[in-house]
């Protein structure tokens, strides 16, 4: 079993080389340039403070993982799954079909650090001066990652085997972009205190989990969810989303 | 050593159409997880009604039903794809349902449509097919290389597979369900789409593969297929068994298997009545405007008489066709349809 568990493995992650350049620029440009608009052009012509930077990066990096986590296992498991059923020699190879699935989310989670560790550098580069991180707890800050890492792909798997091909788009503007500007990617949660409905509102978004704990653990000089929160609410959706997850891939695979 | 398969009163109902008929996601609302039954009304398939049979080791055994019969459905419990509703299957000793792991280790399946991963080329489709059943990595090398030559892929080997032909893939897709040297194998509709050479080849390589002591299944609608390869044929028909035998035990029993196929014009009444008077003749059925099937218990012996009769009534003859006893006559005799209706 062990054996066919890494031979699914491999076959994704061959298959993630050879599509390296494109998924980097699909799911890494534009934060990128999101970076460079508001935490390059708007910090130095004055627009938006220089605090603004280090306030920023976390939630950029937060956006990076989960946009390429979800993407990472929504694609394939939604063209996988289509008619053509792609899926269907891994679903035959000698292990049970939850181990698909979770090797799915596992390759998932590996796309997501990756994304995470290419765009940290990467911002904090294009950002320029000012940036003020710390580092009080690395191993913290890893364990947030991989919280953050694998909420991106079960969500990922959960849309995956939700929608079909027809309704990427849809996914894209109606869960996607939600999730993203209600995820306090832009603004740290506090900022919200002046829309009190809202603020309470976007708690069900795990999105906010993953920017406020990282921000917790990079700069932690700003206003930020207080830790015990955080990591509640990324364990919380870890578990709902894993579960979800499995339950719908279960639901498509088995007829 | 062989193993063999075992159905017991299997059933499948499906409450939405079975996964061929609409692709999941096109046809559905937006949100699979929130489409509840209120809001679309459930439809229930019967799709195997009370399936028993059992398929010896070592044998060629055929599936034959017209499309929507249960033969898919039946391939799909007997390779874990489809969870019945109701019965028992086995392969060799391990009961299908319970023991999937172990079941999938020994099945090679061949699906009626290819399923080949597109993100990779021929090679590794065979490579990583290979490395899923834990074949050492020189092993599964060399049986690539092996199989793509001997389905005469070779050329194309280093190719991705999303840009070969229908009859690429399905070699490609055989290849790939050999790749763990499986003891049964299966063939879903193998022939559906092949050109005649390709349907040669595929025949010669199926029955290699059995001869080697190997069981195999394989649904098709189509006769000769069957009347070819089988051993033994099940003849499927709304999700039941409605004949098993071998090809020749089937068609001998049935009375006037044999259709003499004769055109002439000009076709009267009268004529139809003194070709049905003919001894051996069970029944005459015309054909359009210009001749007439006669279904009758022998076939070269019974022409002159036939043409005789033509003859006498001041018809022209331009054609005598027998056809012997086939499945499909078979199929028509105890379904009272065609097999491509």
């Amino acid at each position: 079993m062990r054996k066919t568990f890494f031979a699914l493995l491999a076959r994704d992650a061959h298959v993630a080389r050879r599509n390296f350049a494109t998924v980097l620029l699909q799911t890494l440009l534009q934060p990128m340039l999101l970076v460079f608009v508001f935490g390059r052009v708007m910090t130095t012509s004055g627009f938006l403070p220089m605090q603004y930077k280090s306030l920023l990066l976390p939630g950029i990096i937060a956006l990076s993982m989960v946009l390429a986590g979800i993407q990472a296992v929504a694609m394939p498991v939604i063209s996988e799954f289509q008619f053509t059923r792609e899926i269907e020699d891994r679903l035959l190879a000698p292990i049970e079909i939850e181990w698909v699935a979770v090797e799915k989310i596992l390759a998932g989670m590996i796309q997501a650090l990756v994304a995470g560790l290419i765009v940290f550098p990467g911002a904090w580069l294009v950002m320029g001066r000012g940036v003020a991180l710390s580092f009080p707890h690395p191993f913290l800050f890893a364990a947030l990652c991989l919280l953050v890492a694998l909420l991106s792909s079960s969500i990922g798997l959960t849309l995956g085997c939700s929608v079909g091909q027809g309704q990427i788009g849809l996914m894209f503007s109606l869960v996607l972009a939600p999730m993203i500007f209600f995820g306090c990617t832009y603004y740290p949660w506090s900022a919200l205190q002046k829309f009190p409905i809202l603020q309470h509102a976007v708690l069900v978004n795990p999105m906010v989990y993953a920017s406020e704990g990282l921000r917790s653990a990079l700069v932690p000089q700003f206003p930020h969810l207080p830790l015990t929160a955080v990591l509640a609410g990324l364990v919380f959706f870890d578990v709902l989303f894993v579960s979800l997850g499995l339950r719908q891939f279960r639901r498509k695979a088995v007829h | 050593m062989s193993i063999g398969i075992r159905t017991e009163q299997l059933r499948k109902v499906y409450t939405s159409a079975p996964p061929s008929a609409t692709p999941r996601g096109i046809a559905g609302a937006p949100f699979a997880w929130r489409s509840t039954p209120a809001r679309r009304p459930k439809v229930e398939i019967v799709a195997l009604e009370d399936l028993t049979l059992e398929v010896r080791p070592g044998e060629i055994f055929g599936l034959l039903g017209p499309n929507g019969a249960g033969k898919s459905t039946t391939v799909g419990v007997l390779t874990t794809r489809i969870r019945p509703t109701a019965g028992r299957a086995w392969v060799g000793e391990e009961e299908v349902w319970v023991r999937r792991v172990s079941v999938k280790r020994r099945i090679g399946v061949v699906p009626q449509r290819a399923n080949l991963d597109f993100s990779l080329t021929a090679r590794e489709i065979l490579t990583f097919h290979g490395a899923y059943f834990g074949i050492p990595v020189a092993e599964r090398n060399a049986r690539a290389q092996a199989l793509l030559e001997r389905f005469q892929l070779a050329d194309r080997a280093d190719q991705l597979a999303v840009g070969f032909s229908g009859g690429m893939m399905q070699r490609l897709s055989i290849a790939r369900a050999m790749m763990h040297d499986p003891e049964v194998l299966f063939l879903d509709e193998p022939s559906a789409g092949l050109d005649p050479q390709t349907r040669l080849l595929l025949w010669e390589i199926v029955r290699q593969y059995g001869a080697r002591g190997n069981t195999i299944v394989l649904t098709t609608h189509n006769m000769e297929e069957a009347d070819d390869l089988c051993a033994r044929v099940a003849i499927v028909d709304h999700g039941k068994v409605i004949a098993l035998g071998t090809p020749a035990d089937l068609k001998a029993s049935i009375p006037g298997g044999y259709v003499i196929r004769l055109k002439f014009s000009p076709q009267t009444p009268e004529l139809l009545a003194s070709l049905g008077n003919a001894a051996g003749v069970t029944d005459v059925r015309a054909l359009g405007t210009f001749g007439a099937d006669v279904y009758a218990d022998r076939g070269g012996s019974l022409v002159p008489e036939l043409l005789e009769r033509t003859l006498r009534a001041g018809a022209q003859v331009s054609d005598v066709h027998i056809s012997e006893p086939s499945l499909e006559n078979l199929f028509l005799h105890h379904t009272g349809r065609s097999l491509r209706d």
